[in-house]
């Protein structure tokens, strides 16, 4: 049975924390001066509902055991993922700006590494590995009968990479329930439209001839992200069933009015003038109450 | 010191293939945890196939589909599992190289990959054949990279990579390869080579199938050209042991490199490399496959005509010393 109980106030507290991890998130890139805001913009609902709600995850002791698996396979976008960690507590902005890509102090980098910090769970950055590696935690979970669960974020541009559908192929064949795949899908990639580089729609259709359960949403959109997660299937690992594919329809470069659905915002910096447009901008996508 | 090996040529041959999964269901049986990985080219029949069949729930077939068997052989590491990963040798290395680097080597997981059918011993011609593997691992930073030369020396890289941190390359060939050391009674050390035959006129250094064919060779060095050949069985490419090479050259001068593998980038580059390095100005020569895509056919007729066959390593030599 679905469950459409969502808690409306914890709902309208989650938007507000976007609204200012969006601005900790310009204001992290202005400092360091590189990140791919498009992509990091578009993903902030689905992260945020699922660090602070919907994951069972402890920031500060990121490698309990039984927590889940978070694998970031749009890797450039780890910005948005060291902002929350940063919200969240576990360091400051100051001590992320400093040991950002600082050579031998560096824990955070463009391309998130695992080793250097471990809230990531896994180094990437070359596009179309994310699901393979959550293929295999997936299954590694089932064999020590474990009941956390692996969620993996793809881009949509990134499914162009063959390895992709090597991996959605065989997380039906093994019908993994513990697995739940966000399809970050805010249509666009480096040089344009994903239409128009290359087409992977109708995007639903092709998972689910995969065999895939596919639910589909607005992913900017904080109750559907919310309704999604509270009711995916039970994570226990021995549950055969199909694999989840959550395709979350979302604006690249979302909150900011000037970057929406730009792909000219993909990557790079931001500077002075344009990081205070943006901040006001943000500021009125806050929900008046 | 050297080791005592075999030169019974109507010995049982043995098949390193067929050997770890004999070894990996004994692990298994002995309570050790790991997970098998695999494609479809392992068949119920052989000896992997007992491990399917008895451990079902620890054994995982991607298919034809090697770079997301190896990205998953990834994950299963990073849920807390060593796995070992029985990849077709050519499809491991161009298919799944970047699932090897990123994945495996960078994200430094418990991954051993076998990689099965090295060199030209897989038939089939040149889309089949393993020529370019090494040269690929060894530029790849954080992978340990062995390569046993015979089965017995493989089961015991097997056992051993239970203790050992980090990720691994095992290269071995199609199998039926004869055992180059007499009894397993010897102690394997990871980047320690091992002198299998001594002798103080060259030193022919090799690895995988081709040391027992060095070691061959180095027979019919002494009784067609009276040359004592020493033969080293470098076991790991990476890290190489600087130390036995650069002691070889001192005592011998003559440094002869012999492999399954194009003579570029493998062993013969690695071993080049040193011996520059601490400033060797003896002769040297690598044996292996010019730079070329191997012709078709029987595979001794192609082992002879790219002169890697012992008679042909033997000629080499002496050709190189002037002795023919």
């Amino acid at each position: 049975m679905r469950n459409y109980n969502i808690d409306i106030e914890m709902v309208k507290e989650l938007e507000d924390k976007c609204v200012k991890i969006r601005k900790d998130l310009l204001n992290f890139i202005y400092r360091i001066g590189m990140g791919h805001l498009g992509g990091e913009l578009s993903i902030v609902e689905m992260s945020v509902a699922l660090y602070y709600k919907y994951m069972n995850y402890d920031v500060m002791n990121p490698t309990m055991e039984d927590r889940d698996r978070l694998v970031l396979s749009k890797a450039h976008c780890s910005e948005t993922l060291y902002t929350i960690f940063s919200d969240m507590g576990a360091y400051s902005m100051d001590y992320m700006v400093e040991h950002f890509e600082s050579l031998e102090t560096a824990v955070f980098g463009m391309h998130c590494n695992r080793l250097y910090c471990p809230q990531i769970e896994i180094s990437a950055g070359s596009l179309g590995h994310g699901l393979p590696i959550a293929l295999g935690l997936a299954l590694g979970a089932r064999k020590q009968k474990k009941n956390w669960r692996t969620i993996c974020i793809t881009g949509d541009g990134e499914l162009n990479e063959g390895t992709n559908w090597e991996a959605i192929m065989a997380a039906s064949h093994y019908q993994l329930g513990n697995l739940v795949w966000i399809c970050d899908k805010n249509k666009v990639s480096m040089t344009g439209h994903t239409k128009d580089v290359m087409n992977i729609d109708p995007l639903d259709e092709r998972v689910r001839a995969f065999g895939w359960d596919v639910r589909e949403i607005n992913g900017n959109n904080m109750y559907e992200c919310c309704e999604v997660l509270q009711n995916l299937p039970p994570a226990e690992p021995e549950y055969r069933r199909k694999p989840i594919c959550i395709i979350m329809n979302t604006i690249k470069g979302k909150g900011v009015d000037f970057m929406e659905d730009d792909y000219k915002w993909h990557g790079g910096g931001i500077g002075d003038e344009d990081l205070v447009r943006a901040l006001e901008s943000v500021e009125k996508t806050r929900r008046v109450r | 010191m050297s080791v005592k090996t075999t030169f019974n040529f109507d010995q049982m041959l043995s098949s390193a293939r067929e050997a770890y999964g004999e070894e990996l269901f004994r692990m298994a049986e002995e309570g050790l945890d790991f997970v098998f990985t695999y494609t479809d080219n392992v068949a119920e029949s052989t000896s992997a196939g007992k491990l399917l069949k008895k451990y079902p729930e620890r054994c995982f077939n991607f298919g034809i589909a090697e770079p997301n068997q190896v990205g998953a052989s990834a994950g299963i590491a990073l849920s807390g599992q060593i796995v070992f990963a029985q990849v077709f040798g050519p499809f491991l290395s161009l298919r799944a190289a970047d699932q090897i680097h990123t994945d495996v080597a960078y994200n430094d997981v418990n991954v051993r990959l076998i990689g099965t059918h090295s060199g030209l011993t897989a038939c089939g011609g040149p889309t089949h054949n393993t020529i370019c593997d090494l040269a690929l691992y060894r530029a790849i930073p954080n992978l340990t990279i062995c390569v046993p030369a015979d089965a017995d020396q493989c089961c015991k890289i097997i056992r051993k990579s239970m203790e050992f941190q980090g990720p691994m390359i095992i290269r071995i060939d199609r199998g039926g390869s004869p055992n180059v050391y007499a009894s397993t009674d010897y102690e394997y050390v990871i980047g320690k080579a091992i002198e299998t035959i001594p002798g103080d006129d060259l030193t022919i250094i090799s690895a995988g199938s081709s040391v027992y064919w060095s070691m061959m060779g180095a027979k019919i060095l002494k009784e067609t050209y009276g040359l004592n050949a020493r033969v080293i069985d470098m076991h790991t490419i990476k890290p190489l042991d600087v130390d036995m090479i650069v002691k070889c050259a001192r005592e011998t001068n003559v440094i002869i490199t012999v492999e399954e593998h194009s003579i570029n980038g493998g062993l013969g580059g690695a071993v080049a490399e040193a011996l520059l390095e601490a400033g060797f100005d003896g002769k040297f020569k690598r044996i292996g496959l010019p730079d070329e895509f191997a012709l078709l056919g029987e595979m001794d007729a192609v082992y002879a005509h790219y002169r890697m066959d012992p008679q042909g390593i033997a000629d080499q030599i002496a050709e190189l010393l002037g002795k023919k």
